[in-house]
């Protein structure tokens, strides 16, 4: 089938960047979404251009490195899929595919699709953990977690750190990601005598680092590859403010 | 050269408690004056830098990903090992030990695997209190399954993303500590060479992936947890970005590379779709457990499977191996779906997969059953291949999926280069010629946590370090070394791309160096492979500059060190005259077609050191002894 890309060029955080259309005659609908990449990207090595930069690792849609806007869609639209699990056969023959960086303030686009996101990792290196060192834990088995803690933890802890929630949110907020985080430890025992500073901590990087505020669009749930759910954003504003008024 | 295991002696069980106390301490004021660079953030990489930290070293971590989250760990799915015997179901450290080893077809370290067997208690409790969701039970304690045929229930499993949450703790306790100031995180950083001041291992060159930048990086000891050397067969279960420069420019640098011809083959994987295909995904081996493998029984067979009426089906696995049937270990399971497909009765459209079917057991238990079991399977082989697994079987064939094989390390996890160390999928010691089902994240973290804070200390408590920085010659030689990699890879303005002379050279290695070798396949890839590699240096078109973030020359630089590693691969394979667990010689099997392995003449890890570009390497071989287990042989008849 044939398709029709306009990608997002950009040099460098510095140069301005543009669209460029791109024909592909010739798609398989086997491929996946980045295999068609790929392609283009042999192509453009063929007629000498330098090829589409985009990130990408494990292509099995569980690094968290993929990702752009297809159409205005965060991992295009496929539910509860990261680009490189997306297969051409959910496009049709002529489609038009407008491909675009995660934009926001706090991931600046370092060239092409690809985009910063170290702020997340600042945000979970100020507080997105429990800290035991290593060899001072107990027996596995001292701590006991009610299944369904256990459970509600995990589909929170679910969470690839891929930044869609940020690009589809029209805040640019990242508080499904800090949500999903503190969710996971503090659904947990081993996470309870942290939890409040962890909020608190969390939250106020965050704001450091410009993302916005949320003001419950649910955009980030709509589009989330891991299906993280809205109420992680409730559990982080429930924890935040007892914190807050608790005075920590 | 003499290999020195360090390898303790006397009775097994307390080797390693007697090996720790005869190792030196460092005072704890003086560990913030000593700075360790660990190379990678995978589960050995991250859980290393994190625990060295805490214990109060200067730490400095390189990643090439945009996040030590990142790391391929991070795709495990099915879980880790522990001999906790919480199920009271007979398992013990000593029965892990002799599982691993026994599996390991006789060509690991006893005293390694022991170690790592005792270990595995402390990963679980360790895991558990940094918050890692383990699957539990009704009563809130954790729960077990048994996995890869083990009789004993000691897999510790966080639903189908174990490896991500164990590296999400490892992560956490890195970022934890990159908060603190302890760690110096440098991500999109790739190591690029390895700066050996006086024979010890005193740094590395690295290019800043975003700028451009050739810059060195001095420490007192160098850690690598760089990960395995499947992408050198193109086609596998790893990430794009997982590579072998890090170990490679250091045996290039005189660390000796142990058993590279130890690759590990996963036998469910789905099947390759094109000629663009990428990448090889992986389902669970659990797969096998109710689904039944078959072909038709008549060559070029087309119809629809639901065509095909039972009388004219081969359940292959089931006929051959009665007892085992379709659970046989992974290398068996691999070779007779690639035996079948050789046979000309693959299906699919490239006739290279053979069917998995559910069909039997969902009427036996019921569509819900098997959608509690393998839903989130069904839904990813249904994502990547349109097909719905409910209603026809599935699809499956063999792909490269880990490399037993690696840097050769002593007891200390030291490798033969003073004050480089090498942890986790990148060393060779403990999974020996076959790594068992849910033993890769153990051992990553084993080492990380665990080994190397306590072993790295008596290294650097017994020597000096004067000072050294980027005017040392070592250091001037080395970035010297990586420019002119980076000029002669942008220079070469030939015709083809990157990926087109790596995917060339992975279709040799699986042809000739996979599931099954001879050696006159061997020789063929040994012949075809250097020309191939001459012709990539001066052949391969590398796009932009050196100076930004430039995807190509990266893969060009991998590729480049992913050829002369293939070569070494093929050497180790054709020289060990005999088939041990992932190393299957046609020539030397048994009457009934299994593995014939070779105790008395090749009873060794195979320690190749490197002599230059296309020279004939110099083997070293450590000699390996079994005080505990056995060796005999392996039968699934």
């Amino acid at each position: 089938m044939r398709i029709t890309l306009h990608i997002w060029r950009q040099r460098n955080a510095n140069d301005a960047g543009k669209m460029v259309r791109y024909e592909l005659p010739n798609v398989n609908h086997e491929m996946s979404f980045l295999e068609m990449l790929d392609v283009l990207n042999e192509d453009l090595i063929a007629k000498n251009e330098e090829p589409v930069a985009f990130d990408h690792d494990c292509r099995e849609g569980i690094c968290g490195m993929c990702g752009c806007m297809v159409n205005g869609m965060a991992h295009g639209p496929l539910p509860g899929t990261t680009l490189c699990q997306l297969h051409m056969r959910h496009f049709k023959d002529g489609d038009e595919l407008y491909l675009e960086p995660w934009r926001a303030k706090a991931f600046p686009v370092v060239k092409d699709l690809v985009v910063d996101r170290t702020a997340f990792d600042r945000i979970i290196a100020a507080g997105g953990y429990i800290s035991v060192a290593t060899g001072s834990a107990p027996d596995g088995n001292a701590v006991m977690v009610p299944k369904e803690d256990a459970e509600r933890s995990m589909d929170a802890a679910a969470c690839i750190g891929c930044g869609a929630c940020v690009a589809m949110c029209p805040n640019a907020a990242a508080a499904l990601f800090t949500g999903a985080k503190i969710a996971h430890l503090g659904l947990l025992p081993q996470g309870q005598p942290e939890r409040q500073q962890r909020a608190i901590a969390m939250v106020a990087q965050a704001k450091q680092e410009l993302f916005g505020s949320c003001t419950n669009m649910g955009l980030c749930e709509a589009v989330c590859p891991k299906e993280i759910k809205l109420e992680v954003i409730a559990r982080m504003n429930g924890d935040f403010i007892r914190a807050s008024l608790s005075g920590r | 050269m003499e290999l020195n295991s360090k390898s303790p002696s006397g009775p097994i069980e307390t080797r390693w408690e007697r090996h720790r106390f005869n190792l030196k301490l460092v005072n704890p004021s003086n560990k913030r004056k000593y700075t360790i660079i660990v190379v990678g953030s995978g589960l050995a990489g991250g859980s290393a830098a994190a625990s060295l930290a805490e214990l109060g070293y200067n730490v400095h971590c390189f990643c090439f990903q945009d996040s030590p989250r990142r790391a391929h760990s991070i795709a495990a799915q099915g879980g880790i090992n522990a001999a906790k015997n919480y199920h009271n179901d007979g398992d013990s450290i000593y029965r892990l030990f002799y599982d691993t080893v026994k599996g390991g077809d006789f060509r690991a370290r006893e005293s390694n695997v022991y170690r790592l067997a005792g270990i595995s208690l402390n990963i679980i409790d360790q895991c558990v209190a940094q918050g890692v969701p383990f699957a539990r039970e009704y009563s809130g304690y954790l729960d077990n399954r048994s996995f890869g045929g083990a009789q004993v229930s000691r897999t510790f499993y966080a639903r189908g993303q174990t490896g991500q949450q164990l590296l999400l703790g490892a992560y956490q306790a890195l970022e934890r500590q990159i908060g603190l100031g302890a760690v110096k995180m440098f991500p999109r950083t790739e190591m690029l060479d390895l700066i050996v001041v006086d024979g010890r291992a005193r740094g590395i060159v690295t290019r800043d992936l975003i700028t451009g930048k050739i810059e060195s990086h001095f420490a007192d000891a160098v850690v690598l947890g760089t990960g395995g050397y499947g992408n050198a067969y193109y086609l596998s279960t790893n990430a794009k970005g997982c590579n072998a420069t890090a170990i490679w420019r250091a045996h290039k640098r005189g660390a000796l590379f142990a058993n590279p011809c130890f690759t590990q083959i996963h036998p469910t994987c789905i099947p390759v779709s094109g000629e663009y295909q990428s990448k090889l995904t992986l389902m669970s081996e659990s797969l096998r457990n109710d689904g039944r493998v078959w072909v038709p029984a008549k060559k070029g067979d087309k119809r629809a499977p639901s065509q095909i009426p039972e009388g004219e089906r081969d359940y292959f696995l089931e006929r051959k191996y009665p007892s085992f049937g379709n659970l046989v270990p992974r290398d068996v399971a691999s070779r007779n779906a690639k035996a079948a497909c050789d046979e000309g009765r693959g299906v699919g459209e490239t006739g290279l997969a053979v069917y998995l079917d559910f069909r039997d057991a969902i009427q036996r238990l019921g569509a819900s059953v098997i959608k509690e079991r393998y839903g989130n399977l069904f839904d990813m082989y249904n994502r990547i291949t349109g097909e719905d697994p409910y209603s026809q079987p599935m699809r499956i064939y063999p792909a490269m999926h880990y490399t037993m094989g690696g840097l050769w390390v002593d007891y200390n996890l030291m490798s033969n280069v003073p004050g480089l160390y090498v942890i986790g999928e990148a060393n060779f010691t403990d999974h020996g010629a076959n790594r068992l089902g849910a033993s890769a994240l153990m051992q990553g973290l084993a080492d990380g946590y665990f080994v190397l804070p306590n072993t790295i200390g008596d290294y650097l408590a017994s020597n000096k370090f004067e000072k050294v920085d980027a005017s040392h010659a070592a250091a001037r030689e080395a970035e010297a070394n990586v420019n002119q990699i980076t000029q002669r890879l942008l220079g070469a303005k030939g015709k083809r791309s990157v990926d087109s002379y790596h995917r060339e050279l992975g279709k040799i290695m699986w042809e000739h160096c996979g599931m099954a070798r001879n050696a006159e396949g061997l020789k063929q890839a040994l012949a075809l492979i250097p020309p191939l590699r001459e012709q990539y240096w001066s052949d391969v078109r590398v796009l932009g500059t050196g100076e930004d973030l430039n995807q190509s020359l990266e893969k060009a630089g991998r590729v480049a060190d992913f050829f002369e590693l293939a070569e070494l691969i093929c050497r180790d394979a054709l020289d060990r005259n005999e088939s041990c667990g992932g190393h299957f010689r046609e020539e030397y099997q048994t009457p009934e077609g299994e593995a014939a392995r070779d105790d008395e003449h090749y009873a060794y890890a195979a320690a190749w050191e490197f002599q230059g570009v296309g020279q004939p390497p110099l083997l070293h071989k450590e000699p390996l002894t079994f005080e505990y287990v056995h060796p005999s042989q392996r039968s699934y008849k």
